[in-house]
């Protein structure tokens, strides 16, 4: 770590903070989010499987469920971190996490109701999920 | 009380004594900084490129014109596999990266191995499952739902291949060349791009397998 190029105030994606305690750094940091993403993991699989959650709720409980692991790889693999040394590459992720959300949310809401519109000529989609 | 102490976290940026915010006497940012962050912007544009694919799926995935859905043609156990065997290749990965950055040479080799035998498993599997459902007749001719999946799972499988082919050459790198700062900040970028193409990963698993399935 001694070696590696530092800089004076920022981190390089990727990168665990060139100074101090890291919440989520080394070896540990992996066996953490390694062990977190393999419990959710298994949980979306289990709401799949098992009758533990009410059936039409079980498609928001996999969006719950997807978007937590999302976290806890972008933490413990990804190591984006709040602190300040990381806003650029904070500020990065939440403008690309913008126009994903407006690409996705958007195609799935104007196409749900341009379907629903021409209902007579087709089956009805019930949009996603 | 030293500078350190009043301002732990450098907001103010100054280097020894320096009052000045912003970068000051500090000078441009490392190569290692701005390689890394020019490689995540890069990250950014291709995940926004997989969301145009999810969007496609997302509007697509009930247009089966009367062939095969997702309840039919999708394995579970395939799929925990895929996903046991990325999420492993990820770890891996991220062990090769704190293996180069103790310049430990055989463990940064043998981690960077496992990530690469981990993601030709994953890889293997989804060729099989493309082959049998082509062979079911389930190509992606077959219905708007089918090219979208393939385009989606396809695409995320073209950047696994285009990933073990820099794994190789980063091993090889490695090797011949060993941890000159160059090298290391490929090494960086690889792992970025392993970890993100997991991400998308959990994205497909969820939203293609287990809501393809869901009751």
């Amino acid at each position: 770590m001694s070696e590696r190029e530092t800089d004076s105030g920022d981190t390089a994606p990727g990168d665990e903070a060139a100074e101090g305690e890291e919440f989520a750094g080394g070896t540990s940091g992996y066996l953490v989010g390694l062990g977190l993403a393999a419990l959710l993991t298994c949980a979306a699989f289990a709401m799949v499987n098992l009758p533990l959650v009410w059936r039409p709720a079980v498609p928001m409980a996999l969006v719950v469920l997807a978007i937590a692991q999302m976290g806890i790889h972008l933490v413990f693999f990804l190591h984006v971190s709040s602190g300040p040394d990381n806003t650029n590459n904070v500020l990065a992720l939440a403008f690309g996490t913008l126009v994903v959300l407006l690409l996705i949310g958007g195609s799935v809401w104007i196409l749900g109701h341009l379907d629903h519109a021409m209902m007579p000529m087709g089956r009805q989609m019930h949009g996603f999920p | 009380m030293t500078a350190k102490a009043q301002d732990p976290y450098r907001i103010g940026r100054g280097g020894s004594g320096n009052s000045n915010t912003g970068r000051g006497e500090g000078g441009p940012a490392s190569k290692r900084t701005t390689v890394g962050y020019g490689f995540w912007i890069y990250l950014l544009s291709d995940i926004i490129l997989f969301s145009g694919f999810f969007a496609a799926y997302a509007v697509l995935a009930k247009q089966t014109a009367g062939g095969p859905g997702p309840r039919e043609l999708f394995g579970q156990e395939r799929v925990a596999l895929e996903t046991a065997a990325l999420l492993l290749s990820s770890f891996t990965c991220g062990l090769a990266g704190v293996a180069a950055e103790k310049r430990k040479l055989l463990p940064a080799q043998l981690w960077l191995l496992a990530t690469g035998l981990l993601g030709a498993v994953f890889l293997g599997l989804e060729l099989t499952e493309f082959a049998e459902m082509i062979g079911e007749g389930a190509g992606p001719q077959r219905s708007a739902f089918l090219s979208a999946f393939y385009g989606l799972v396809g695409l995320h499988g073209l950047h696994i291949a285009v990933g073990l082919l820099w794994l190789g050459t980063m091993m090889a790198q490695l090797w011949v060349k060993g941890f000159r700062p160059q090298v290391l900040r490929r090494l960086m970028c690889f792992n970025l791009f392993w970890h993100a193409l997991d991400i998308v990963w959990v994205g497909i698993f969820t939203m293609v397998y287990l809501m393809g399935v869901a009751p």
